[in-house]
């Protein structure tokens, strides 16, 4: 009996800290909340208001025309979805290979493919603004798109390691009937791995779509920004205009949240995923 | 039945080779290594010993530009503003993540709503997390120094406009942005430990917190060796915030080894300056590294 008792009493103690810990985590965005809908008058009064008292929805209305929003978010989108599009065509095929083909030097290559997951970026973008301003891609989307179509270390890794685990059989019987590794590839393996291919997506999208540096570099005219650079930009120029960063701020979350909400199984298994192949 | 031609003879010998199938699989990843990744990273490290202003051939110089840097105050005040970041964040990430992942894993009622909720940070851009913090840490109006006031009656500092303590401002944002990440790992590893353990310890009559520092922690230290140095690697990195927050400042208080390479590199062009930094900076991390990897076997426990 005084066990339970004293179970309880560490739940409830251990959900005090826990909900004192998630009031830390989200009062910020409750304060976001609040302060885009407040009028600049309101913004500045002592002590702040929560709730505001007249709800300034125009701050979410002003924020597409202030600068060109809806472009950068069109912008964000198309670069987004086609990175991911890339990663999951270049990984599988790659993942395939190392899984199920035998080719000389498919260790070596597969070991130097993982020694660049250790890369911190810093250590490539030079070179690599070097090619997209010799190719002459520099302010266009393409060097944030076609690398994406070239493979990737954590990408291929995630699908590899499941492939590996779909049976051999399904193989054999195929190649029996005369299929080619191709054919093995998109008929079997690429349909059996959606639960991979889906962590890896929304891992990707989210990962692309709150890029910084990546659009900071190549993306200078604003019609070809990206929702992380052009809201920076704002930033320089509507620096004092605090609601209406918040405003344009929240709105360039709901992309990530709305699929973390829906896809959150597959958030937690693929952060989950690479803190295991550690 | 038609004779084949040579070309349909050698197609189809090749089609069967698996070799050609791998090379022709791969051929994208091949390309973004030789381009992008392996095929840079020595381009970079060799670019380090030139100088180079984008629109002329570089020029090579040596070592000048390592020499540059030893004596560069700004390249020391980057470097030690980087390492002050990774000893500030690294630190309260790790202890903050384990304690919550611990009360988390007792199997309490609401763990997705609580999740949910320490994940939130982690999803959201750096840009839209870094303007609302920048406004949170205002002087006068901002969440921070409200709460000082009227819970602990303390005026805060200026934070972000203050030398002293833009950097610990910095490390706090990020530290509740990143922290949902660990947790989620953290709790991974702690569902990998057998149940067993602690039974056969509650019998022997072990009190909690020996359950916790003599069974959990040693067993989680394989996770916890993961997230010190997936968190080292990453905090050297740290570029974003410091650019949306302060760009830098004041006075170069948040300038970092990436900030100072994207500078060098993208704002006064000295490509070749800015690959030498960059190689620093890998060379440091890749020191760290090796040393956590040689005295592991110190304090990590593999099962």
């Amino acid at each position: 009996m005084a066990r339970n008792r004293g179970e309880s009493i560490a739940n409830v103690l251990a959900h005090v800290i826990l909900i004192l810990g998630s009031i830390a985590m989200a009062a910020p965005f409750v304060w976001m909340i609040s302060g885009s809908l407040k009028s600049l008058g309101e913004l500045f009064l002592y002590p702040p208001r929560w709730i505001p008292k007249y709800w300034a929805w125009k701050n979410y209305i002003r924020i597409w025309s202030i600068a060109p929003f809806a472009r950068y978010f069109f912008n964000s989108f198309e670069i987004t979805i086609l990175g991911t599009v890339g990663q999951i065509l270049s990984c599988s095929l790659a993942a395939f290979a190392f899984a199920r083909l035998r080719f000389k030097g498919r260790e070596v290559i597969f070991v130097i493919l993982l020694a660049t997951l250790m890369l911190p970026f810093q250590l490539t973008i030079i070179p690599v603004f070097y090619i997209m301003f010799k190719l002459g891609w520099i302010d266009t989307h393409l060097p944030l798109i076609i690398p994406a179509f070239c493979g990737g270390a954590y990408g291929t890794f995630l699908i590899r390691q499941f492939f590996m685990t779909i049976p051999q059989e399904l193989d054999d019987a195929a190649k029996i009937d005369g299929c080619s590794p191709f054919r093995i590839f998109s008929f079997i393996y690429f349909p059996l791995s959606k639960p991979v291919l889906a962590t890896l997506a929304v891992f990707n999208f989210m990962w692309r779509w709150n890029d910084l540096y990546g659009p900071l570099l190549f993306l200078h005219s604003p019609a070809k920004m990206t929702v992380t650079v052009g809201i920076s930009a704002i930033q320089g120029q509507y620096w004092s205009d605090i609601p209406l960063l918040m405003a344009g701020s929240l709105i360039s979350l709901v992309p990530t949240i709305a699929l973390f909400l829906v896809m959150q199984r597959y958030f937690i298994q693929g952060v989950v995923l690479s803190g295991i192949k550690g | 039945m038609a004779e084949q031609t040579r070309w349909q003879r050698w197609k189809e010998r090749l089609t069967r080779s698996e070799a050609f199938w791998g090379y022709l699989f791969l051929t994208p990843t091949l390309i973004g290594l030789l381009l992008f990744s392996a095929g840079a990273l020595l381009a970079t490290f060799v670019l380090g010993f030139c100088d180079w202003a984008v629109l002329t051939p570089p020029v090579w110089v040596g070592l000048k530009n390592y020499q540059t840097a030893l004596v560069d105050p700004l390249f020391r005040k980057a470097l030690w503003n980087t390492i002050y970041y990774t000893l500030g964040s690294v630190p309260l990430n790790l202890v903050f993540a384990v304690a919550f992942a611990l009360l988390l894993n007792r199997k309490i009622r609401g763990i997705m709503v609580y999740r949910t909720t320490f994940f939130m940070p982690v999803i959201s851009s750096v840009v839209a997390v870094s303007l609302l913090w920048s406004w949170i840490y205002d002087p006068q109006f901002g969440l921070i120094n409200y709460i000082l006031k009227t819970l602990f009656h303390i005026n805060g500092p200026r934070w972000l406009s203050d030398i002293s303590w833009a950097m610990p401002a910095v490390i706090l944002m990020s530290v509740w942005r990143n922290l949902g990440y660990s947790i989620v790992i953290f709790l991974a590893g702690l569902q990998g430990i057998p149940i067993e353990y602690y039974e056969s310890a509650k019998i022997d009559g072990a009190k909690w917190y020996q359950l916790v520092t003599r069974i959990t922690l040693p067993l989680l230290s394989p996770t916890t060796f993961f997230i010190i140095i997936t968190s080292i690697i990453g905090s050297f990195q740290v570029f974003e915030q410091t650019y949306v927050l302060t760009r830098g400042g004041p006075a170069n208080a948040t300038m970092t080894i990436v900030y100072l390479l994207f500078s060098n590199a993208f704002e006064w062009f000295k490509m070749g300056y800015a690959c030498a930094i960059g190689n620093v900076g890998f060379v440091i991390v890749l020191f760290v590294t090796w040393l956590q990897l040689k005295y592991q076997n110190r304090w990590v426990h593999y099962q």
